[in-house]
């Protein structure tokens, strides 16, 4: 009896948790769907694609085209960098080697050292040795500092799972060490690398804190839409939120998808 | 190659981003902490002048003390909804698939953008809000509240909003080790619900729960662009002024804030870490 009512209070906790999350992003969907003589809060004046529309045709946002193109190129590098790099970092923490103490600390603090410091800091060092920041080198190097460390801590939770005495088995059965890699572990790991590749892109295309000193003169889309919150007064903002969530959402679909499919092979 | 060597080796590229990345620029940002700023540009030099002057202006405690209340109001909320979350997913819903579909839903957002998830407060909390038309139809109030937005509350608000999944995947991970059969046990040997809580679930959650911590208070701590909207520029925070320092070129004495809020920033997590061994628990 008791316990039903304990069941009953945390369900509506739960629900209520969902709505807190969800709730305003549901609001600035359906708002962005305003009527052209809509604003910024309900009511909505009218259902259209105004907003969406304004977005293409007007010089008023900025560059938003070459701002998404950015993102989603640095988005792609970082991702392959960070399951290429988080993979082999992986397999090499599963033993103590000499240096391995230091450097599990020095990804702790790229973790949790403030984006904006670790944006200060490179953005200094690249004018102190006399370069230019740019988006592809210091802007990307700066998104891994937060993406490597993720894709890491997920390589422990994914080799956790998985039986070393696998390889063991195909070496003793005269496999060499390349064959090893390429059909035993990186086959069974599959899945958990296609998470760590989600977190690569997402993580680096929604990037903000640490892209502000290092990309140089040219916006990520986050520092576009970033500046744009303090200009831009129309429901056009929204249309950028409601465009950028549901790629965010389009790209989880497709590795969950992939996951599960990788997932069922076996 | 000896097995060391090998790790070495596999670790390399990580290791060489790292340093380059993250090593080298922490490097700058102390080195740039004792150079001098002449009013158009900064130079090498070792002067303590920068630490001098942060210390010596009221407004760094200020703001420090500022940055803290917001890190430790926001900490206990996740912490509490987070848990709560997490109890509830792990030990409540039965049905495996559910459970996990419902882990997903709650981390679906952090996948998508910040900076669009902390705009949706805005028509939400605004005067004429969602909030404050709601409350006012419902005739609870005859004027709009005025503090919803551009407030602490905002900016606590989006904070819990933006960082509680933080909370909830590492202590839902921790929750789902535990052994279902040590609760049958207590359950056997007589114990209540609340002495389950508080003598197993509660010690058992105990990396979830530093992790979790970890991750609200650095992001807390490092944000600067939450507290300058939501605040509507009230407001600021150890990061946000610093940022102010960049925007008009005082690099130097950016740098040396900056080296007091890394000190601190470290030092949290290294008590943290030392109370609750995380890579050992993380390894099990």
């Amino acid at each position: 009896m008791q316990s039903k009512l304990i069941f009953w209070v945390l369900t509506a906790v739960f629900g209520l948790f969902i709505l807190f999350l969800y709730g305003p992003m549901i609001a600035i969907f359906i708002l962005s769907f305003q009527g052209p003589t809509g604003g910024m809060t309900f009511p909505l004046r009218g259902v259209s694609l105004h907003w969406f529309a304004d977005l293409f045709a007007s010089s008023r946002y900025g560059d938003l085209g070459g701002a998404f193109t950015r993102s989603m190129i640095l988005g792609l590098l970082a991702m392959i960098i960070t399951v290429t790099v988080s993979f082999f970092a992986g397999l090499g923490f599963r033993r103590k080697f000499r240096g391995s103490g230091v450097l599990f600390y020095l990804a702790i603090i790229s973790l949790v050292m403030p984006g904006v410091l670790t944006g200060l800091g490179i953005g200094t060092l690249f004018t102190t040795l006399g370069l230019q920041t740019n988006w592809l080198l210091s802007g990307l190097g700066a998104h891994l500092t937060w993406t490597l460390p993720f894709g890491l801590l997920i390589m422990f939770a994914v080799l956790n799972r998985f039986n070393g005495s696998w390889e063991e088995a195909a070496r003793d059965a005269g496999a060499t060490r390349k064959q090893v890699l390429s059909q035993v572990t990186l086959p069974i790991l599959f899945p958990g690398l296609i998470a760590v590749a989600l977190f690569g892109l997402t993580l680096s295309y929604d990037e903000f804190p640490r892209s502000l000193l290092t990309v140089g003169t040219k916006n990520t889309l986050p520092l576009q839409v970033a500046s744009l919150t303090a200009n831009v007064t129309t429901p056009a903002l929204y249309a950028i939120g409601t465009l950028t969530t549901a790629l965010s959402l389009a790209v989880i679909v497709v590795a969950f998808a992939a996951i599960a499919l990788t997932g069922r092979k076996r | 190659m000896t097995p060391n060597r090998m790790s070495q080796l596999s670790v390399l590229p990580f290791t060489a981003i790292l340093i380059i990345f993250t090593g080298l620029p922490l490097l700058m940002v102390v080195l740039l902490s004792f150079w001098t700023f002449d009013g158009l540009e900064y130079r090498p030099d070792f002067t303590l002048a920068n630490f001098a002057a942060v210390f010596a202006a009221p407004v760094t405690w200020k703001i420090f003390a500022n940055t803290l209340r917001y890190a430790a109001i926001t900490w206990a909320i996740t912490l509490v909804v987070g848990f709560t979350v997490s109890f509830y997913l792990v030990f409540h819903v039965r049905n495996l698939k559910l459970q996990i579909g419902l882990f997903l839903l709650c981390t679906i957002p952090f996948w998508t953008s910040t900076v669009i998830r902390m705009i949706s407060w805005i028509p939400f909390l605004g005067r004429e809000g969602l909030f404050n038309t709601g409350l006012m139809q419902l005739g609870l109030i005859q004027q709009p509240l005025e503090f919803l937005l551009f407030s602490d509350f905002a900016v606590i608000i989006t904070y819990v909003n933006l960082f509680t999944l933080f909370m909830i995947v590492p202590i839902f991970n921790a929750m789902a080790k535990i052994d279902r059969n040590v609760i049958e046990a207590a359950l056997d040997a007589g114990a209540t619900g609340f002495q389950i809580l508080r003598t197993i679930i509660i010690p058992l959650s105990r990396t979830g729960i530093a992790l979790g911590t970890i991750f609200v208070l650095t992001l807390v701590m490092g944000d600067f662009f939450v507290v300058r909207v939501m605040s509507g520029g009230q407001s600021s925070t150890v990061v946000s002024a610093m940022k102010n320092n960049i925007d008009q070129m005082y690099y130097p004495q950016a740098a040396a804030m900056a080296v007091l809020l890394i000190a601190v920033v470290l030092g949290m997590v290294a008590t943290i870490l030392r109370v609750v061994d995380v890579r050992a628990e993380l390894a099990k």
